[in-house]
């Protein structure tokens, strides 16, 4: 039988569909492995409510378990705790910004220099985790993952 | 209880869904790019929480309708959105302005709801709250921005909050159904919403320089299911796919 920590390596396999730099679990929206009997329970928290990545996400991870020829298995989605940037490991910060996006830290810093002299642009970007920033000393624009 | 409890669902719900689809409508409209995509971006984050209302209202809702079926099959008079978030766009201050006090009443609310003993209601409350907040340091920044701002767009955004203001009274009506849901802390006293709401406007409206004159009687009916012309206009718009091709599916 496969165990928990299998399924846990297989789903850190299956990148974000809107930043494939990091996975799913990296980002923390995996919080539950879970076998009962022979039944395998997931639980995935959206980061935003209307995250539109949450079913993308659950289809790869049906495809995943699928492949792996798991077919007793529950996905549910859950809402409480409240998903936060807090759960994005260090690997995955050190991704993001080696992908050109300013991890979600108190201090933001330009992921192309590492100027700190930055500034909003809007607090809203292309996805909804998502700000624009530029950079006083590159002058290069950037995104920055928001702290939630 | 049950019913107090689906009518009270679908009232925060349906104001989501409805401000969502009002806010939608700027898309590819919006003064500049960043801004269109943060009208947008809002109004996701707001669709996105009527998704989970209406998944909660479905499971209580003693007809076992679908959330698609609460969303795109209920007639005008049977959706309890409060009438502020039915309000037409205008021009952007309008919307900024209907935004801010929407956005001041739902940190207020949800603020009580996190410690709702409905389990749903409390999480779904705590999970909004933290977009809310965001939304919020966003609308009152344009509120200052445009009330502080030239002599034009202080006349207008004073002016779009002199309008507004008469649906802002229905937000704060406690009637049977919070009764009953109060007594069991499911939810809370719509004056105690009230008072920080007004401390929360008075604060952000006086930094900005507008000033409330406006005298008319509150407008009321929208929890009731009494809409404006303007919403059917909404509907008829929202709704027509699911209407026009039954069940259709992407």
């Amino acid at each position: 039988m496969v165990s928990e920590q299998t399924i846990w390596s297989l789903l850190k396999r299956i990148p974000d569909p809107e930043i494939p730099v990091i996975s799913i679990v990296d980002l923390g929206v995996v919080r539950k492995v879970k076998f009962y009997n022979t039944e395998l329970h997931i639980e995935i928290t959206p980061t935003y409510s209307g995250c539109p990545a949450l079913q993308m996400m659950q289809d790869e991870i049906e495809k995943t378990l699928e492949k792996k020829g798991i077919s007793k298995y529950k996905i549910n989605t859950v809402l409480r705790p409240a998903w936060t940037t807090d759960w994005m490991s260090t690997e995955a910060k050190k991704k993001l910004k080696k992908f050109g996006i300013a991890p979600p830290e108190k201090n933001i810093i330009c992921p192309q220099c590492n100027s700190t002299d930055v500034e909003v642009i809007s607090q809203f970007g292309s996805t909804a985790c998502k700000a624009l920033y530029k950079c006083n000393a590159c002058l290069e624009p950037f995104d920055y993952f928001k702290c939630i | 209880m049950t019913d107090a409890l689906f009518t009270y669902v679908l009232r925060l719900a349906d104001d989501s869904l409805i401000l969502s689809q009002r806010l939608s409508a700027w898309c590819y409209n919006g003064p500049f790019l960043e801004e269109d995509i943060a009208l947008t971006n809002i109004a996701l984050d707001y669709l996105g929480r009527a998704n989970s209302l209406y998944e909660y209202a479905s499971s209580i809702d003693k007809k076992l309708r679908t959330p698609d079926d609460l969303a795109f099959k209920r007639n005008a008079n049977e959706f309890y959105n409060c009438l502020l978030v039915e309000q037409p766009n205008g021009h952007f201050g309008d919307t900024i302005a209907r935004q801010f006090m929407i956005d001041a009443f739902y940190v207020t609310l949800f603020s009580f709801l996190k410690n709702s003993s409905d389990e749903n209601i409390s999480a779904i409350a705590e999970k909004s709250i933290k977009e809310t907040i965001y939304h919020l340091r966003h609308s009152s920044k344009w509120v200052v921005r445009l009330g502080d701002g030239t002599k034009e767009s202080h006349h207008k955004i004073s002016h779009s909050f002199n309008n507004l203001w008469k649906y802002t009274g229905e937000l704060f009506i406690n009637d049977s159904v919070n009764e009953d849901l109060k007594k069991k802390e499911v939810c809370v006293c719509l004056k105690d919403v009230e008072n920080k709401w007004i401390s929360i406007i008075s604060e952000v409206l006086t930094e900005a320089n507008i000033k409330i004159n406006d005298k008319s009687k509150m407008s009321y009916g929208g929890r009731l299911g009494n809409h404006s012309q303007d919403f059917k206009q909404l509907l008829d718009e929202m709704q027509y796919l699911q209407r026009t091709y039954p069940d259709a599916k992407w």
